[in-house]
């Protein structure tokens, strides 16, 4: 049974733990020992993105020592996920012991939709969820780590779960972490498009991989009156999709 | 309009309000989108030409000395001049002293990015000499006194209804039909006697051919062949980074630049510029110059984080797929060149100072390196921007002190955790109904959209109360 620490993300921690909680079962469901290692906190994505490697790079030394001890680390995130994988080694590269550590932790970190498929080739089991959605795929899953078929997998196997196409499907939400506050107007125009797209879909409801984009897509919709229900996907594969939704209370 | 004076975010603030710009915006790349598509999707072999493209412009790049001393070589043997300029304004005063030379009265251009990267339509303008733009887009932005707001399609910014009130109000025997072609027709009136009467020509260059010094230009209106000939004297400036080492070389990158650009298998015209006019020649220039043009680009090919910008061929197909393009246009980027490439190269031209806030303007999703058909890691070299600003104190204040702050908290996960507490904590008070709609704070966010009140309790609260651990 391989020893898998929950990289929780900050998002899913404070926001919405119901995706934490999902994520824990599907891994527990699919035969892995989870453990939350308590001392975890931001992967430093935001420091990152904006500039400030130095800061950056004293997060990711602390995560490397936090989750090195495990066979793998998984995240309901393919954005922080992404950080630790593709961005550590270059966070750390005038430390070239910490990027070869961060490299060889970065083999062992996935994002939990390919982590489930690609590595347990786990496959849900009397899930059910009678709806139409629809899915968003968010740009550093897909573009950094490659997750598209993956969560497809996953949901087709979801009982009573018809999927629906949306256009633009892997177009960027206009979330971009910092982004989104730095050039409010700009996130703003890319995210009016999204939730047309999403409403154009017919679907009754989002769903995608990462807290982010989904936060910022139901802010938008639920903002424009729009009944669309906003969930991660990981909720409903755990069949954990019966609480309330992001968008609604 | 000189837009420039305006800080970036201002000039997005009014692109973003512009209902028929995003019209334009919408149009133009949303059908390049679907052609480049379509394109890639009949060409198989587009991966292995889009890795064989990369390899030849890094092999240019390793071996720059040797090639530009080839092209030289050859360029010169030909009968051309060529002449080097390490600045812009070197650039555009060699090209505007050549005209003064010729005595040149009118001149005509054949499209090139670079000539306004150079600044050479303000320069030829203030040197008095009549220039007529050759490239109906070009000719849409002279009539318009404005600037290209696209790199392949300059005048993208305007609809075509736009365009036909401003043939009309300008072309000496306008247009009476509302159809493309009648527009086209108009502008060939106007524009065909200036072609044939010019004293020099002034055209840019797709690619420079080592091996034999000839020049190579891409059009789809031909005018690259058919203003080039007439002129007693004509001048072609290029950027150093298009050199390639011979024709073949030339046809792989082509392929690339064409499918990425329109969406189709090649350009109406393909023209190559060797030398004057030799002996029994019918037609072409007595004299033939050729101004390589640094401007920056040494300097990007010492430093690592800029060096893989150079392969940039200028197709365009960063900007028609990023999302903050396609909301603004080009204009609201400053520069002569928009959108993703255009943030990378800009402060290269315009110093890092003025225009840190362009690699800012992105959300990194990745999309334009994916198209890229020469795979530039243009997120990473926007990053790399942020990076030196971070470095050079060019980032506000208060972002450091944040930074700072949050890491220090972010390193005590005790901290941490009371900290993430007290603000799920303070987010449910402003958000009892299930949502904010508005919070001191959170104004960048809440002016356009909700944001949902955290579930309770953070995970790692709940977690450590014993919820969701099996045995």
């Amino acid at each position: 049974m391989p020893r898998v620490a929950l990289f929780v993300t900050c998002l899913a921690d404070a926001i919405r733990p119901s995706v934490g909680f999902a994520a824990l079962k599907l891994l527990q469901d699919a035969g892995c020992k989870v453990e939350v290692p308590m001392q975890q906190t931001c992967c430093g994505q935001p420091a990152f993105n904006s500039g400030d490697t130095k800061d950056a790079g004293t997060l990711a030394r602390r995560f490397i020592e936090l989750f090195e001890p495990y066979d793998y680390v998984v995240g309901p995130s393919g954005s922080c996920v992404g950080m630790t994988r593709a961005h550590y080694p270059e966070a750390l590269a005038d430390d070239p012991a910490w990027a070869e550590r961060a490299r060889r932790l970065g083999e062992r970190t996935f994002e939990l939709m390919s982590f489930l498929v690609d590595v347990m080739h786990y496959k849900p089991t009397g899930v059910r969820f009678p709806a139409t959605a629809t899915y968003h795929d968010s740009c550093s899953g897909l573009r950094e780590l490659g997750v598209f078929e993956q969560p497809r997998a996953l949901l087709g196997a979801v009982g009573g779960l018809e999927m629906k196409p949306l256009e633009g499907n892997d177009v960027c939400c206009g979330f971009g972490g910092t982004f989104c506050v730095k050039y409010p107007a700009i996130s703003n125009a890319v995210v009016s498009e999204k939730a047309a797209a999403v409403q154009r879909s017919g679907a009754q409801v989002l769903l995608g991989g990462d807290l982010g984009c989904l936060i910022n897509m139901a802010g938008k919709l639920h903002r424009n009156g729009s009944p669309v229900r906003v969930y991660h996907a990981a909720e409903v594969l755990a069949g954990m999709a019966d609480a309330p939704s992001i968008s609604e209370k | 309009m000189h837009t420039s004076v305006l800080s970036f975010r201002a000039r997005a603030d009014v692109a973003l309000t512009d209902p028929t710009l995003k019209l334009a915006i919408d149009r133009t790349t949303g059908t390049a989108e679907r052609k480049r598509a379509a394109a890639v999707a009949a060409f198989p072999q587009f991966d292995a030409a889009r890795d064989r493209g990369k390899r030849i412009k890094d092999h240019v790049i390793e071996h720059f000395d040797h090639y530009l001393l080839e092209f030289e070589r050859n360029a010169i043997a030909s009968g051309a001049q060529v002449h080097w300029a390490s600045t812009a304004d070197e650039a555009s005063r060699i090209v505007v002293d050549l005209c003064r030379k010729a005595n040149a009265k009118r001149v005509t251009r054949v499209k090139s990015m670079l000539g306004e990267a150079i600044g050479l339509p303000h320069a030829l303008d203030a040197a008095g000499i009549e220039r007529v733009e050759t490239d109906l887009a070009e000719h849409i932005v002279q009539l318009g006194g404005d600037r290209p707001s696209h790199i392949v399609w300059p005048s993208m910014h305007r609809t075509r209804e736009q365009v036909s009130e401003m043939f009309k109000q300008s072309h000496r025997v306008p247009h009476r039909e509302e159809t493309i072609e009648a527009m086209v027709d108009s502008a060939r009136r106007e524009l065909r006697d200036k072609f044939l009467s010019a004293d020099v020509s002034i055209s840019g260059a797709n690619f420079l051919l080592a091996d034999t010094g000839a020049t190579c230009t891409v059009t789809n209106e031909g005018n690259a062949e058919l203003t080039t000939s007439p002129p007693r004297m004509h001048i072609v400036t290029a950027g150093i980074e298009k050199l390639v080492p011979s024709l073949p070389h030339a046809f792989a990158l082509l392929r690339l630049l064409v499918r990425s650009a329109t969406g189709a298998d090649v350009t109406q015209y393909t023209t190559f510029h060797c030398g004057p006019k030799k002996p029994g020649d019918l037609d072409g220039p007595e004299e033939f110059h050729i101004v390589l043009v640094d401007n920056g680009r040494t300097k990007m090919l010492a430093e690592a984080g800029l060096r893989e910008m150079l392969r940039c061929i200028r197709c365009g197909a960063c900007m028609n797929h990023c999302v903050v393009f396609r909301q603004m246009g080009g204009h609201a980027y400053g520069g002569t060149y928009p959108g993703p490439m255009g943030a990378v190269l800009t402060p290269v031209f315009d110093g890092l100072e003025k225009t840190r806030d362009l690699p800012h303007a992105c959300t990194l999703n990745g999309k334009c390196q994916e198209v890229c058909p020469v795979d530039i890691p243009l997120p990473t070299l926007l990053r790399g921007w942020r990076d030196r600003s971070w470095r050079e104190g060019l980032e506000p204040a208060a972002m450091r002190f944040g930074m700072g702050i949050f890491t220090f908290v972010a390193s005590r996960p005790r901290i941490y955790r009371l900290g993430a507490s007290m603000a799920v904590r303070m987010l449910g008070l402003f958000g009892r109904s299930g949502w904010i709609r508005s919070m001191p704070g959170l104004g960048a966010w809440t002016a356009h959209r909700d944001f949902p009140a955290p579930e309770g309790r953070t995970f790692m609260a709940r977690y450590a109360s014993g919820e969701g651990q099996r045995k």
